[in-house]
């Protein structure tokens, strides 16, 4: 299973990014080869949609799981329609945050946790 | 850590010059300055720059002179206007090109390049008073809030090497995605507002924003004393607790910012008084 | 003839301008509030509406049964509104600037085009003035194509003021960029050089003849005089600092309902641009 966290860092060790579209890097996690990729995430030039395109992105590489701090109703939509489950966690770090994950501490966001950033 | 944004809906109403006197008030704080388009908060803190960085938004068309056959399919399918006709050839406008993309892709002759704009500079500088991040977009730039986020992150990792207690930022005026994006995350939206008829009009879409995003907000009303009755009306609007204060009608704000100083350095008339009643009570708030 | 009264800093007073000098044209006159994001013209003008327009844009709409995931559509938009996601084609309407991209490169000619509403445009008049009133839909964020529909409505049987929106970026360029004249409001404090400076750099680079209008002109020191007259910029008009002002624009009363002695320095203003654009010929 793919899983990917959104943070700060390269590392396991590193913080989480409580941001999902504006995360600034991604961590892709396997757990059948227990290794895991860095994508950085800080390079999205478009002004708007940072949330759709992130979305899109991991989509495209086939992540299983996703864990976050937040997400737009947007993204959301894109997640669901690609069968993919976000968590939300606030762990200090991606390696406890990915044990949360396993011991299913973790709650599935089912919508979005924060509100669009365009339309109210 | 906490963040405060400052902000205002419409412009004039005094949101910069409150915004530094917070920063002077408060004892360790980094000031991010979000209003990109007419960046004022400098003239006040008078900032050294430490480090510049270009910022990138989108696109932009480049038609190559040499490989241009001018057959117009460019202009024929630009939706903004943005083509131009020369004499031998086919020219972007720049000030119109939205950066779409659509003439690059249908080029017969694959003429035109598709570059990352540069929009804006964002600066980081020392003043008196802690780091200001501050930034500039360009002429007839995009101002899509994505300068005014790059600005809040950049802030916030000041703030976290540097230990500051406190980021005060300095929102956008108006109620689109500029101000949108300067009030993601943020701990309290201090708004300050006026009492007009136009600014009140604002106040209501403004707080509707605020409530939007579940954060916090308080209201200053600025130069209470030009109509005590639209005051009256704010105030009895503002649930009790987000009310912080009034500050006067004082031609000492202004003498202030004309010799180039912060009305809390400046020290005279009862406006800086009031400020400073305001900022202790909202420090209590936080 | 169109004239843009526009302001690199808000709050130096455009729109109090903008209506006196509403009040003070040789008629026949019509004000264009093109400030789509917080129009407030309207309260000083008081005009009686009496029709109304929507303001729509062209965004997608994917034919499903033609769409095969080619996912071409994806690749050409530059603004993440359209995505391919496994046999699912979206489109995020509030993010699409209408370019057609699209619409133009789908193989299945599985997209159309239709509209979709993102404000609207309010007629009237009021004090003999003939008003347009242009309003952005609050959580849209392209103001432009609201401020060009506002714009259509500036036939050339009148006198057209287009009232901008503050600022120099993307909106108040396309609401200037195509008047005769701009005049800029400014005031000499150093918020309001500061960013006079950069919309007159604005106008200077749109090769628009302009001019400035100070308010509160007798704050502050003559940097602002002296900076006109090194770059030859017209002051066509001082207000001075008046509390009486500010007391009756809160309450939606205009520049001459409380000083209706600078209705003659305003005729007089309308007869120095006649004259500058009459030079330009």
């Amino acid at each position: 299973m793919k899983i990917a966290i959104s943070t700060k860092g390269d590392r396991l060790d590193s913080p989480l990014d409580n941001r999902f579209g504006r995360a600034h890097k991604f961590i892709i996690y396997n757990t059948e080869k227990e290794n895991y990729e860095v994508i950085d995430n800080s390079q999205l030039n478009a002004a708007h949609g940072a949330g759709v395109q992130t979305a899109q992105n991991l989509a495209k590489m086939n992540v299983d799981v996703i864990i976050s701090g937040n997400c737009g109703p947007k993204a959301m939509q894109i997640l669901q329609a690609s069968d993919i489950i976000i968590y939300k966690s606030v762990a200090d770090t991606v390696e406890n945050a990915i044990n949360q994950l396993r011991e299913g501490k973790l709650h599935e966001m089912h919508s979005a946790s924060v509100n669009s950033h365009s339309q109210f | 850590m906490k963040e405060l944004t400052i902000i205002s809906g419409k412009g004039g109403t005094g949101k910069t010059s409150i915004t530094a006197a917070f920063s002077m008030l408060a004892e360790s704080s980094v000031t991010a300055d979000c209003d990109v388009d007419a960046a004022d908060l400098f003239l006040l803190m008078h900032p050294q720059k430490r480090e510049k960085e270009n910022f990138q938004s989108g696109n932009e068309a480049i038609i190559s002179e040499k490989d241009c056959i001018n057959c117009g399919k460019c202009e024929e399918l630009c939706r903004f206007d943005a083509i131009v006709a020369l004499e031998r050839r086919r020219e972007v406008n720049p000030m119109n090109c939205e950066g779409c993309g659509v003439c690059v892709h249908f080029c017969p002759v694959k003429a035109i390049d598709f570059p990352k704009r540069t929009c804006g500079e964002i600066y980081i500088s020392d003043t008196d008073y802690g780091t200001l991040v501050h930034a500039k977009l360009a002429v007839g730039g995009e101002n899509s809030g994505k300068l005014v986020a790059y600005v809040r992150v950049k802030s916030k990792q000041i703030a976290e090497r540097e230990n500051a207690e406190l980021i005060l930022t300095d929102g956008p005026p108006g109620i689109g995605c500029p101000v949108i994006a300067s009030i993601t995350g943020t701990d309290a939206v201090i708004i300050v507002t006026e009492p007009t008829l136009s600014a009140q009009h604002d106040l209501d879409r403004i707080v509707a924003l605020s409530k939007h995003f579940e954060t916090p907000y308080y209201v200053i009303v600025n130069k209470w004393d030009i109509n005590r009755k639209i005051t009256a009306e704010i105030s009895s609007k503002c649930k009790h607790d987000s009310l912080l204060g009034y500050i006067s009608y004082d031609m000492e704000f202004t003498n202030a910012q004309l010799v180039g100083k912060s009305v809390m350095e400046y020290k005279k008339g009862i406006a800086y008084k009031e400020i400073n009643d305001i900022w202790q009570k909202l420090k209590e708030r936080i | 003839m169109k004239i843009a009264i526009a302001s690199g800093k808000g709050g130096t007073g455009k729109t109090l301008v903008s209506v006196a000098l509403a009040l003070s044209a040789p008629k026949p006159v019509r004000l264009i509030d093109c400030d789509v994001e917080e129009p407030n013209a309207a309260l000083f003008i008081k005009p009686q509406f009496n029709n109304e327009q929507d303001i729509t844009i062209l965004v997608p709409e994917v034919n499903m049964d033609k769409c095969d995931n080619c996912g071409k559509c994806n690749q050409i938009c530059q603004f993440n509104a359209i995505i391919t996601i496994s046999e699912k084609t979206m489109v995020f309407e509030n993010l699409c600037h209408s370019c057609g991209g699209c619409y133009l490169v789908c193989p299945q000619a599985a997209i159309s085009e239709i509209p979709k509403t993102i404000g609207k445009i309010k007629l009237g008049s009021g004090n003999g003035i003939d008003f347009v009133q242009g309003e952005l839909n609050v959580g849209e964020s392209v103001a432009i194509p609201a401020i060009k529909a506002a714009k259509r409505f500036g036939k050339e049987d009148k006198i057209n003021i287009l009232d901008s929106p503050p600022g120099t970026a993307c909106p108040m360029i396309e609401t200037v960029k195509d008047a005769d004249y701009v005049l800029l409001v400014t005031d000499p404090t150093p918020f309001g050089v500061n960013d006079f400076k950069l919309a007159a750099e604005a106008v200077t680079n749109l090769d628009l003849p302009f001019g400035v209008l100070i308010n509160r002109a007798d704050l502050g020191d003559t940097s602002l005089d002296k900076y006109c007259e090194t770059n030859r910029i017209p002051i066509h008009l001082k207000i001075d600092n008046d509390r009486l002002i500010a007391e009756a624009y809160a309450i939606g009363d205009t520049l001459f309902d409380v000083k209706p002695g600078y209705e003659i320095s305003f005729r007089k203003l309308w007869k120095d641009i006649q004259l500058h654009l009459t030079d330009k010929k």
